[in-house]
């Protein structure tokens, strides 16, 4: 990747991050960490990596997300819509009735939204679903997952961690997003995932563990992940919760909590600098 | 006694369609979870082994699967027994394939007592009580290996989750082949004045059929319906015989709460024209047997039936129901 690309999909993350915060803050509360966590992979899927037509989001071809951790979703609607699957003001009316961006994604509410999740662990099987199709179908299309740390501690991950490898999913990419933190606290005092490396490599996935937050290290990891032809590949983001605001960054209670219009201001002003710094 | 009718094996039925389907559509696939055996879908495997996924003991995982494909425009028929396909696949079965309006068809076999020999913990009576509070579900129970090939046809044919309890045993030919099947519509397989019973699935029709036999020997009339789909209900039919003839059994082998008994239920206290009494399993947990003995243990048989129906019309001679 060339240095620009690299400093303009950063960018790109940095923009990310600020509608997420301005969405959740435009109804007062919502799932900042686990969602500003997020900002560069996706900002990479979406405007690297994966093939997607904005104009056209049920296209047959496309490559998939099936975004497990489906509280993410405000992460998900603010890249969706800078990539133009539509407007930017929709972002606005997160979780308000009527809306199409409720809370946990929905693939019937929100156009480019590949499939419903929300009660975690279940998103990883239907993405296996979708590889096995596109297989049958000859289709050389991929399908990204992404689960959260907190998520894998559901059984049925585990199901589908063994069948992915069992049925030789190559076209299927999965990525942990591995910030430490869950809902009551750190994931090493709720329910410990170490070695999450180990167990998804004894479950026979191809697995790379890496720097989230770093473009270079997330396209090399992927394009490592696509060599792979037959095995499934888990990419482990080891990520900050929070990544980017000073009241939200590293804070397990980030998870879900209120963002008031004051805070919208601070975190506006933080990630600009942040970018003024960078370029 | 009646002449030995024709029988067919219900699962070898339930294979032979989806073989025929998957011919001509290539949209049909199937999944089981280390029941390929007991379901007999090895020959479609045998067949179409790109388009059978085994998943092992993994029933939650299966469904989720399942949706997957149906998002990419299968037709997904996964199996497992009745007990897991609800109880254990229950949320992902509602949020992965119901709520993501996706397009699963999940299939129990071994409903009710016919888990026999595996006992209590595989005897599901509360697979419909719990699948009919999905939104927009069908549920469905064949009676007969005819209807049991119209329906599975029928149901790869709409757009929907639907669920299907399978009996997989050899069953009698109640209709003709060339009999036609709609899911929502029951079939009236007997007319009758004096009472009607609405049954469901393979072991109550017959025993429906049974008992107004015996009763028109005693100039008792029973009208018969083969409800065969439980959501939504064929309200216009249920309540056209239960006008007709005042008297309403019900007859599930499944629990009368939330089963059919409970669907009928709905139906004619929003529009009281009948008295209903609901033949099933009265609020008990299943145990091990022969499926004879469980019929008779938990009251499935012609006998409870005909003694329903007695009481049924002594009551309703005594106090006829009011109507609006």
């Amino acid at each position: 990747m060339h240095p620009s690309e690299i400093q303009t999909l950063q960018e790109k993350a940095q923009e990310i991050r600020r509608l997420i915060i301005q969405s959740i803050g435009s109804i007062g509360v919502g799932h900042v960490g686990g969602s500003l966590s997020l900002a560069e992979v996706l900002a990479y899927l979406y405007f690297h990596r994966m093939r997607v037509d904005p104009a056209n989001p049920r296209w047959p071809d496309r490559d998939i997300l099936v975004l497990s951790k489906g509280h993410a979703g405000p992460a998900l609607y603010a890249t969706l819509a800078l990539k133009g699957f539509f407007p930017i003001e929709w972002l606005w009316t997160l979780n308000k009735g009527g809306t199409n961006l409720p809370s946990h994604a929905d693939r019937n509410k929100t156009p480019g939204v590949d499939m419903t999740a929300g009660s975690l662990g279940q998103g990883l099987s239907a993405a296996i679903g979708m590889a096995l199709a596109d297989r049958l179908d000859g289709k050389k299309n991929y399908v990204y997952a992404i689960l959260g740390d907190g998520e894998s501690n559901e059984g049925q991950v585990w199901e589908a961690s063994m069948t992915a490898a069992h049925y030789r999913l190559g076209n299927l990419i999965a990525f942990t997003d591995y910030n430490k933190m869950q809902i009551d606290g750190y994931t090493k005092d709720i329910m410990n995932l170490e070695d999450l490396s180990a167990k998804w490599r004894s479950f026979n996935w191809h697995v790379q563990r890496i720097d989230g937050h770093s473009i270079r290290a997330i396209d090399a990891a992927v394009t490592l992940a696509q060599a792979e032809q037959e095995r499934p590949s888990m990419i482990i983001l080891d990520t900050v919760k929070g990544k980017g605001v000073s009241w939200s960054e590293g804070k397990v209670g980030s998870h879900n909590m209120p963002v008031t219009a004051e805070m919208v201001q601070q975190a506006l002003k933080e990630l600009e600098a942040v970018e003024a710094l960078k370029g | 006694m009646e002449g030995a009718k024709e029988q067919k094996e219900m699962r070898a039925i339930y294979t032979e369609t989806l073989i025929e389907m998957a011919k001509e559509d290539p949209r049909i696939v199937v999944l089981e979870a280390d029941l390929m055996k007991a379901t007999g879908t090895g020959s479609f495997g045998a067949a179409f082994p790109d388009r059978t996924f085994n998943v092992g003991v993994a029933e939650a995982n299966m469904v989720g699967i399942a949706a997957g494909l149906s998002a990419k425009g299968k037709i997904p028929f996964a199996a497992t027994f009745c007990c897991f396909a609800s109880r254990r696949a229950f949320d992902q079965f509602f949020i992965s394939a119901n709520y993501a309006r996706l397009n699963v068809k999940l299939v129990g076999t071994d409903p009710g007592v016919s888990a026999a020999f595996n006992g209590g913990t595989h005897m599901s009576f509360e697979d419909i009580g719990l699948m009919r509070t999905i939104p927009k579900l069908v549920i469905f129970e064949p009676s007969d290996p005819v209807s049991l090939k119209a329906l599975v046809r029928e149901a790869a044919s709409h757009y929907g989750c639907t669920y299907m309890r399978l009996h997989r045993k050899p069953i009698p030919l109640l209709y003709a082949e060339s009999e036609s099947f709609q899911l929502g519509k029951g079939k009236v397989l007997r007319e009758g004045k004096d009472a009607v019973i609405i049954a469901l699935g393979a072991i109550m029709v017959p025993e429906a059929l049974k008992a107004a036999e015996v009763l028109a020997g005693e100039g008792i009339s029973l009208a018969v319906i083969d409800i065969l789909t439980v959501k939504p209900i064929d309200r216009e039919l249920v309540i056209h015989w239960a006008k007709a003839t005042g008297c309403v059994i019900t007859a599930e082998n499944h629990q009368v709460m939330g089963g059919l008994g409970s669907a009928v239920a709905e139906v004619l206290a929003e529009e009281p024209c009948a008295l209903l009494r609901r033949v099933g399993v009265q609020d008990e947990f299943g145990e091990v047997g022969t499926q004879e003995f469980l019929q008779k243990r938990f009251g499935l048989t012609a006998d409870h039936l005909m003694e329903a129906v007695r009481e049924g019309l002594a009551s309703k001679s005594r106090e006829p129901i009011r109507t609006r």
